[in-house]
């Protein structure tokens, strides 16, 4: 293996591949970015083009900063996928700490039953999910939206901690015990430094659909004041015309945190999605 | 005064039975070990005795208390795992230090108690090191230092030296009964090592399927042991057993016979072909086939000249042959 991976030939053509796969990965958002750039006629006359003197336009920005409340939406954008995340991850880590930890009547079942989520997609209890949030008064706010993702996301979220969890030793639980940590200090002090890894893997395959969701936010808070950036989007896409300056400029700063979050999370991804393989 | 007395303790998990009425007292300053066969149960019955698993029934008494609701951390003991378990996420001072700072401790005070069991176990120069920047055996020394630090009555050891190699295994074990020396502590140690057992212990309890088989000073388990069980387990190279009927006894018993009491000469009471030999320079270990199925070992001392396939005797002294009935207890 390891003479495999010295040999020029394979580590170039390794490489083609990966550079090949950015390359189409990477396009769809490189295309939004430089047309988000250009003014409308130019985007449908050379779609591939970069913007130069002539076509440059900052219009679609112009566009977006003067319609609706930008800044607003992307605060609640903002404010929805930040407070969903860090209730899934400790929620979630509570639940998979219990069940992966403590023997108790029903653990088994308790797990599957908390797992059965994954497998059922959310959106199909919207109507009875709708009418709840209606009976308490919660539509049109940002709370609506954090419970129903915080809902989504734990499934997943229990059934890959708790996994990783069963893997840390009990001897260092133990020892924490027999030093006097109460189980809470053992839960945040010793077991979760141990399971970040997999703490930013779940965030990130919590973050990405919960920043792109369009259903919820359309059906639970679509008043002006708690509309989500994707959202706040659709005011540009009209039945019958659509500003797509507006539209990509959006986009594109819409791609912005997202990516922040993103390197934030990578470096313990990497690790969370290795740490099986290289011990 | 007793240390630790446990009476009828059992533990079960869910239908699975792991110890079977166990009951055991150690005395004040005593160094008592724990052998027996993988699974026989002394993990758990040490976590029993820590309180990190409650006893299905029966009773744990430390220092004439009765200790069964008593979390872990108020029964004044400490534990040394096989994984050492040190915090990766703190230094080796942190480390010892962290029981101290719970329970309350002044901070002169744990400070003070850190330097002394830092000097005696030679850690002074680690003591702002992460357990990742150590070696396996000052891994080792820093989790004997944090049970230290914690001034216990009990010490409870599970197989803490499995994991280093032989050489530092050795000075390890010079330095755990130099501890037992030093310290004002009962010790419990979990072995499979025959060595540490026989060099360490005060008393040896050896287990088999979470039941008591024998207690016992180390000698009484090498001259008398209670059955076949005991007498096999302890002793290496292992006794060896001849159906009493081949020399003379009644059928159906055996005779257990330690391989160093035996000799290879002309003549003797039994005799094979030798099938295998190792030379080890201060003892030879000699296997016969004498028919039974299990060859004989004979450990002759100094070096032998002996080639497999040869005929030899067997001789050895009726005063070092014990007896044992069909059911495996001692005649
Ligand atoms: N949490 C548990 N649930 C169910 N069975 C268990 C549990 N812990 C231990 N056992 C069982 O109890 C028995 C004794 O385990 P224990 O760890 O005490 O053995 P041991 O004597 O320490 O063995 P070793 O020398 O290999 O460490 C084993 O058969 C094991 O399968
Ligand atoms: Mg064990």
């Amino acid at each position: 293996m390891n003479k495999a991976r010295r040999n020029p030939f394979n580590i170039a053509a390794m490489h083609g591949a990966l550079i090949l796969y950015t390359l189409i990965a990477l396009f769809p958002v490189f295309v939004i970015v430089i047309n988000s750039f250009k003014s409308r006629k130019a985007i449908f006359r050379e779609p591939l083009a970069l913007p130069d003197a002539e076509t440059f336009s900052m219009i679609g920005y112009q566009t977006v900063m003067k319609q609706g409340d930008f800044f607003l939406y992307f605060q609640n954008s903002m404010i929805v996928t930040v407070v969903s995340l860090f209730f899934i991850l400790l929620f979630g880590a509570m639940a998979a700490f219990a069940l992966s930890e403590y023997r108790f009547r029903g653990n088994t079942l308790m797990g599957l039953y908390l797992a059965l989520g994954i497998m059922i997609p959310i959106r199909i209890g919207t109507v009875a999910i709708l009418e709840m949030m209606v009976a308490t008064g919660l539509v049109n706010t940002l709370m609506a939206l954090i419970l129903v993702y915080t809902a989504q996301g734990l499934p997943l979220a229990v059934f890959i901690l708790s996994e990783f969890m069963r893997q840390v030793s009990d001897d260092l639980k133990n020892a924490g015990r027999i030093d006097g940590l109460s189980e809470y200090t053992i839960f945040f002090r010793l077991v979760l430094p141990l399971v970040r890894p997999a703490m930013a893997t779940v965030a990130v395959f919590n973050m990405i659909p919960i920043w792109n969701d369009l259903w919820f936010p359309l059906i639970l808070a679509p008043a002006e004041e708690t509309k989500t950036l994707t959202l706040g989007s659709q005011v540009f896409i009209g039945q019958f015309v659509t500003d797509w300056n507006a539209v990509l400029s959006a986009l594109s700063m819409a791609i912005l945190p997202v990516m922040v979050l993103y390197v934030i999370f990578s470096r313990q991804l990497i690790r969370g999605i290795t740490s099986g393989a290289v011990k | 005064m007793t240390a630790l007395k446990l009476s009828k303790v059992c533990k079960s998990f869910g239908p699975v039975e792991v110890l079977k009425n166990i009951d055991l007292t150690v005395e004040e300053n005593e160094f008592v070990v724990f052998v027996g066969p993988s699974g026989c149960g002394k993990s758990t019955l040490l976590r029993v005795i820590a309180g990190l698993e409650d006893a299905t029934s029966g009773t744990v008494e430390i220092d004439g208390e009765q200790v069964n609701t008593v979390p872990p951390a108020k029964r004044g003991l400490a534990m040394v795992f096989q994984s050492y378990a040190l915090y990766p996420h703190l230094t080796v001072r942190g480390n010892m230090a962290l029981g101290l700072k719970q329970a309350g401790h002044p901070k002169d005070e744990i400070s003070r108690r850190i330097s002394e069991a830092s000097r005696m176990l030679s850690l002074d120069d680690y003591l702002e090191r992460r357990p990742a920047e150590l070696s396996g055996g000052q891994r080792q020394r820093v989790a004997i230092g944090r049970a230290i630090v914690r001034n216990p009555k009990l010490f409870l050891f599970d197989e803490p030296l499995s994991n280093l190699d032989a050489a530092l295994r050795l000075n390890t074990r010079v330095e755990i009964a130099n501890l037992h020396r030093q310290i004002d502590a009962s010790m419990i140690y979990v072995t499979h090592d025959q060595t540490e057992a026989m060099t360490l212990a005060d008393k040896i309890v050896v287990l088999r399927d979470g039941r008591v088989e024998q207690i016992g000073s180390p000698m009484d388990l090498y001259n008398n042991p209670a059955n076949r069980f005991v007498a096999e387990f302890i002793g290496s190279p292992a006794m060896n057993f001849v159906p009493a009927d081949m020399i003379g006894g009644p059928k159906g018993t055996y005779f257990g016979i330690r391989p160093e009491y035996a000799t290879h000469s002309e003549t003797g009471a039994l005799s094979g072909t030798v099938v295998h030999v190792e030379n080890l320079g201060a003892d030879t270990n000699i296997m016969v086939d004498i028919g039974t199925g299990k060859p004989f070992t004979i450990r002759a001392f100094g070096q032998h000249r002996v080639e497999p396939g040869a005929q030899t005797g067997i001789a050895f002294d009726q005063a070092n042959v014990l007896a044992f009935g069909e059911d495996g207890q001692r005649l």
